[in-house]
Parts: C-alpha cells; sequence; structure tokens
C-alpha cells in the first residue's frame, strides 16, 4: 500500500528526515516509536503533505501513485489520513459543515453523487455512535474549547467519517486519560479492515496494548534504526532509548 | 480631478447648489428643519471638506468622492416604474419594510403610522410636520458643527428618511425595516436622514439596507441618529451592497442614557467608496454599547469606517469589533478612538480590528486610540492584520478539502465572528449566504431584482 524509499525531508535548511525506508501492506498495524526529535511527526506531515517541509530525496509511492507530487486534499481523497499530534481549534467553522464538506469533496473526486444532508446527518450519527463521540461535540466549531481528549477523539471521528486507507496517527495518545484511551483505541480498532493499514506514531508501549501493532519500528535521528515485532514495545518500555542511541551514537 | 482648483469646484457646486434651489429644498419642509438646514449649510461654508491633513480622515480624501455629475433631486421627483415591481426584499419574515428611493419616501400609505401603542414609524419629513415639538428635540443635535462635514451636508440637503419614535415601556416585537434604494439612470446624489427615539425601557429592532437597482454611479451620503433612552434595548444593523461606482457614506450619532443597551452590526458587503462614521456618546450610567462591523473589498474598492466612543458617564461599557477581508488592490481602513471622561470611571472598553489580507497589494490601515483622563478604568485595543492560518489551512486541506474550498470556509468563519452578532435569525442566515456568495466571488444580489445591472 506504501512504500517509501530513502526519503530525506527538510525544514529551513535543517535535515530532519535522513534517508526513510518503510513498506506498508494493507491489514497491518505499523507502530514508530522513538526519542524526542527523532522525526516521527516529521515523518507523517511529510506523508500528508505539508508544505513547509522541502523533499530533498527518495520516493513514496501509495498504491503505486507518487504521493509527493500531489497537494494535501487530494492524498486526503486517495486515502490518507493524518490524526493530528495538537489538532487545530477553528472558530467559525462548523463540525458539520467542516465534514459535509469534506466528505462530498472527496465524493466529488470520485464522481459520486453528493450526500443530501438528511442522508449526511445520518452518517454522522452512526460514525458518532461508532467512535464513541459526545454528540454535543459536533455541534460546535472545530475543536474549539476542547478538552485534549475531545480532540483526540474527534481526529477518530473524522477518521471514521472520511474511511481512509491508510491512517497515520500521531501521537493519539498523547494527553489521554486511560478512559479516553481506550475509546480513542476502541475507535481504531473498529475501523480497522483488511483493506486498510494503520501506522501509529507514539512514545509509550500502553497505547500497543490497545492497537496492538504486526511491526515496531524505531525511528532515531532521522532513520528507522530498529524494526521487529510487537515485543520491542515491551523492550523499549523496560530500557529506554539510551542502548539505541548508543549503538546508533558513530 | 486630483489637482486643487478641481476640487475647489467640488465644495463651490455644493454651495451653488444649494444656495441657487433654496426655495426648492425648502419648499416641503416646516419652518424649524429649514432653520436646521441653513445652520448646518452655514458650519459647512464655514469648515468645508476634511483635509488629508486631518488625522480621522487622513487616507480618504472625502471631497474627491463627491467630484462627479451627480444629478441632485431638491424635490421629489415621480419614477417612471413601480419599484414594487422590481424589487423586493428575500427575507420573508422582513416583509414588511419602508421604501425610500432616491432619498424620497416612496410608499404614501406608510408615511407616517401611530399604532395603539403609541409608536410613530414613517417618513421625518411628515413626522416633523405631525410631531414637530418631538423631532424639533431631537434632529441634528447631536452632530458638531465644526466637525461632522459630512453630516452637516445630509442636514442641508436633507431629502426624507425613516422616523421611529418608541414611547416609555413599549417592546417593538417585529423588527423595523429601511430599504434605502438607488434607482436612476443617471448618476445620483443622495441624503437621507434617520431618526430613531427609544423611550425608557422600550425595545426596538432597526434593519437599514442600502441597495441600488442600476449600475450607475451614485452617492449616498446618509445620517441616523439614535437616542437611546434609559434601559432602552436598541438593535441596530446596516447592510450596504451596491457596486463599484458608488459612494456610500454613513454618518450614525448614537447617544444612550442609564443602563440602555445599542447593539451595532454594520455588514458593507460590496461599495466602490464607503465611509462609515460611528459616533456613540454614551452619557448615562450603566450604558453599554457593542459596535460590530464587517467589510468585504476587492479589486480597487476603498472601505474606510471610523469610530468615536466617548465615555461621558460612570460604569458604562463599549465594545468593537472591526473586521475585513481585503482582495485584489483594494484597501480597508479602521481608525476609532476611545474617549473616556475624568468622570466615567469604572469604564470598561475594548476595541479590536482585524484585517485578512488575500493579495499582496491589499492594503489594511489601522489607527486604534484611546484617550483616558478617569483613573479607574478597563480599556484595551488592539490591531492584527494577517493572511489565513497556515496550521488551519493544512488542517482542512488535509480532510481533502481543496485549497480554495478551505479559504472560503477561513473567510467564511472570519466573518462569521461579526454576522453571528446579528440576533435577527432570517436576518443574519441571508447576510451569512450573502457574505459567502460574495467571498466565492459570485454576485450576492439579495433581491431577485428584474433589472439587470452589474
Amino acid at each position: 500500500m506504501l512504500s517509501i524509499k530513502n526519503l530525506k525531508a527538510s525544514i529551513n535548511g535543517k535535515q530532519i528526515l535522513k534517508g526513510i525506508n518503510l513498506e506498508v501492506k494493507a491489514g497491518e498495524v505499523h507502530a514508530i516509536m522513538g526519542p524526542n526529535g527523532s522525526g516521527k511527526s516529521t515523518l507523517a506531515s511529510v506523508l500528508a503533505g505539508r508544505e513547509i517541509y522541502e523533499i530533498n530525496s527518495g520516493e513514496v509511492l501509495f498504491e503505486g501513485k507518487n504521493l509527493l507530487q500531489m497537494q494535501p486534499e487530494e492524498r486526503a481523497r486517495l486515502g490518507i489520513f493524518l490524526g493530528f499530534q495538537y489538532p487545530i481549534e477553528i472558530p467559525g467553522v462548523s463540525m458539520v459543515n467542516f465534514m459535509k464538506t469534506a466528505v462530498n469533496e472527496k465524493r466529488k473526486y470520485f464522481n459520486l453523487p453528493l450526500l443530501s444532508s438528511s442522508d449526511f446527518l445520518k452518517l454522522m450519527r452512526e460514525k458518532k455512535e461508532l467512535v464513541e463521540i459526545d454528540s454535543q461535540l459536533t455541534n460546535r466549531s472545530v475543536n474549539e474549547g476542547f478538552s485534549g481528549g475531545e480532540k483526540k477523539k474527534n481526529e477518530i471521528f473524522q477518521m471514521a467519517m472520511l474511511e481512509p486507507k491508510l491512517s497515520i496517527l500521531d501521537e493519539t495518545d498523547s494527553g489521554l486519560d486511560i478512559d479516553a484511551l481506550r475509546i480513542v483505541a476502541n475507535g481504531v480498532n473498529k475501523l480497522k479492515t483488511p483493506e486498510t493499514a494503520t501506522i501509529v506514531i507514539t512514545h509509550y508501549q500502553r497505547l500497543l496494548d490497545y492497537i496492538v501493532p504486526d511491526i515496531i519500528h524505531v525511528l532515531y535521528n532521522g532513520q528507522i534504526v530498529k524494526t521487529a515485532g510487537k515485543e520491542l514495545a515491551l523492550e523499549l518500555e523496560e530500557k529506554g532509548y539510551d542502548w539505541i542511541k548508543k549503538e546508533f551514537a558513530n | 480631478m486630483n489637482n486643487e482648483s478641481d476640487l475647489n469646484i467640488v465644495t463651490k457646486n455644493i454651495i451653488s447648489d444649494y444656495t441657487n434651489n433654496e426655495k426648492e429644498i425648502f419648499s416641503n419642509s416646516p419652518d424649524f428643519i429649514n432653520k436646521i438646514r441653513q445652520q448646518s449649510f452655514s458650519s459647512f461654508k464655514n469648515i468645508g471638506f476634511p483635509t488629508t491633513k486631518n488625522e480621522n480622515y487622513k487616507y480618504t480624501n472625502i471631497e474627491k468622492s463627491f467630484f462627479g455629475n451627480y444629478k441632485k433631486e431638491f424635490k421629489y421627483e415621480p419614477l417612471s416604474i413601480d419599484v414594487h415591481e422590481v424589487f423586493s426584499c428575500d427575507i420573508p419574515e422582513l416583509k414588511n419594510y419602508i421604501l425610500l428611493v432616491n432619498g424620497w419616501f416612496y410608499d404614501k400609505n406608510k408615511i407616517l403610522n401611530k399604532s395603539e401603542n403609541g409608536v410613530i414609524i414613517g417618513s421625518l419629513i411628515e413626522a416633523a410636520k405631525q410631531y414637530p415639538e418631538l423631532v424639533k428635540k431631537y434632529l441634528a443635535k447631536s452632530i458638531n458643527p465644526s466637525t461632522d462635514t459630512l453630516a452637516l451636508l445630509t442636514s442641508a440637503f436633507l431629502q426624507d428618511g425613516l422616523f421611529v419614535y418608541v414611547p416609555d415601556n413599549v417592546t417593538v416585537s417585529e423588527p423595523i425595516q429601511l430599504i434605502n434604494l438607488i434607482v436612476a439612470n443617471e448618476d445620483i446624489m443622495v441624503n437621507p436622514y434617520n431618526l430613531i427615539i427609544a423611550g425608557k425601557n422600550s425595545s426596538v429592532d432597526i434593519v437599514v439596507c442600502d441597495h441600488s437597482l442600476n449600475p450607475n454611479a451614485f452617492l449616498l451620503n446618509s445620517t441616523s441618529e439614535i437616542y437611546a433612552s434609559e434601559n432602552s434595548k436598541i438593535q441596530f444593523y446596516r447592510q450596504q451592497n451596491a457596486h463599484d461606482q458608488s459612494v456610500q457614506l454613513s454618518n450614525n450619532f448614537i447617544n444612550q442614557k442609564e443602563n440602555s443597551f445599542v447593539n451595532s452590526v454594520n455588514i458593507t458587503l460590496h461599495g466602490g467608496t464607503v465611509r462609515n462614521n460611528l459616533m456613540v456618546n454614551l452619557n448615562g450610567k450603566g450604558a453599554c454599547n457593542n459596535s460590530y462591523a464587517l467589510w468585504l473589498a476587492d479589486e480597487h474598492q476603498h472601505i474606510d469606517s471610523n469610530t468615536f466612543i466617548k465615555h461621558s458617564a460612570e460604569e458604562c461599557q463599549s465594545y468593537q469589533l472591526y473586521k475585513g477581508i481585503m482582495d485584489n488592490k483594494s484597501t480597508g481602513i479602521f481608525s476609532g478612538k476611545i474617549l473616556v471622561e475624568k468622570n466615567a470611571q469604572k469604564t470598561s472598553a475594548f476595541q479590536s480590528n482585524k484585517n485578512l489580507l488575500l493579495t499582496n497589494e491589499a492594503k489594511a490601515l489601522s489607527k486604534p486610540q484611546l484617550e483616558i483622563y478617569a483613573d479607574d478604568v478597563k480599556c484595551s485595543h488592539g490591531s492584527a492584520t494577517g493572511q489565513l492560518d497556515e496550521d488551519s489551512m493544512f488542517y482542512l486541506r488535509s480532510r481533502g478539502i481543496s485549497k480554495k474550498e478551505s479559504c472560503q470556509l477561513l473567510m467564511q468563519a472570519f466573518a462569521d465572528e461579526v454576522t453571528s452578532k446579528i440576533l435577527i435569525e432570517p436576518l443574519r442566515n441571508e447576510i451569512n449566504e450573502l457574505v459567502e456568495k460574495r467571498l466565492r466571488g459570485e454576485l450576492s444580489r439579495c433581491n431577485k431584482c428584474k433589472v439587470n445591472c452589474c
């Protein structure tokens, strides 16, 4: 589904990604872990199409298409979803209008008939139940005044609405209490199908108890330095990152 | 037309228009109004137009905006068409509007009605004839003869306008709507004057819409005087929606007594040159004024908002939010002053101007000012000019929304902070729709007019 080859990216002349290689197949859950500042969020942003990053070299294919040449909106319509670490508050744009526009822009792109207001509201109700989001939240402006947990639940709700093929969840667990974490993880698990894939970026083993990865990668200093099965998370939890840092210091 | 002698001609023409047509101008109005005309005219002759050296007119050469071959009607000239056949307001809830066509009162059957509860609504000139004492007590009392040039001109050439009187303890449940319509096949200058008086404990909502039915140039110089008595509540909404050839000048005087509350929202959807003056005088303890404005400008449009909020009594509150979206090579200007007099202790006054620039050539000029003579006050002001927020843009686009549509959503959200202050729901919905169309670059005509113009 996703194939990243030797991806290098920088911001303001500072090299962040120094040659990433990653293959993700449909049905898989990948976790990317790593110490602060290793480039995890940059990788997520670059895949979603954030323009502040400069791509220096490499290739990213999504279902065989060259992702790096696409606008962020086109990537989203083709099935890439980024769950933001810090979801943006947009006062004055209602959740309903936001989601309706997003769903219909995607339908337009695939030459599908636009959803009527009643069909849209029905879809919204279904997805709200699925991800257990408080129905009041969708009556408000996008993330405005939402608590940290509400914002993250809202990300999963948007994911449910947009039905992406590849979801990249950037530290979705940060700032969540244990109940919210469970709700968020349940949402992700319910949305999982053999045709979709998930990349979970996290610092902690905790989330991986709920969203069980098939493969864990450790990103350090702009490169994936270790790839292993889910047992790697436990090892990292116990030993920290120092042993990896030491191993790759040179 | 840029040189000084041309501009002198503008002033000279106005002076000769008045003196040569005095008899006609005076013919249909009572003596006390004509006396006010004379006083206003003589003050205008004394002070003339403010130049750009005047801080309040630094960015708008107001005299230049009067340049042009404008026809002036000194008495009512009947139209060849029935305006009701070509114009109707799109808001069903506001069907019972009062029409002022080219500055003259249009519906003779609505010329002045006094309802059982004492509310008087209709023509200002007619009110001056039937209730001279009432009109005399208020008319032109807010105009400062040494500074308010534009209002002096409206008062000198005063054609007609909306008169509203709400007696003490009366709540007017339906909004009162005035539509200033320009219907002319030649360039025209129009001077309407509105007078709104709200008694103690009364409540009234006023909606003023400025429109044109033709693509011809026009100059609309309107003045509104609003008097809010003790504990009264007034909502005052104005919508300006014309075309690039229009000059729309408005002078709004709001006088507030003890514990009165006035909420005013001005929406400039489209105009060539627009200058809106707001003068608020809070002269009773505990009065509260909220003033909001939104302007949308593109091409070479020039929109200038000037506010002066005077806190003359203690414990008053004022809040101003002025927002502009400027595209292409347009210019938006905000200049606002809050004056807190020495005795106006425990004042709270806030002022904010936010501008959104869509191109590098669009301009926003902002001059917030505070002048405080009391020592126990809470005052602040601020101004922010920028482009659409990058993080918000990316967030929307990352959900599959195109760049263009994301811009549209964010611009509407920017506008929403002002339009949400319109408390009449059908009006708010209509305005939001017009704002959306305007920002999409579609025509935002708000009437199903059959005359094809702009």
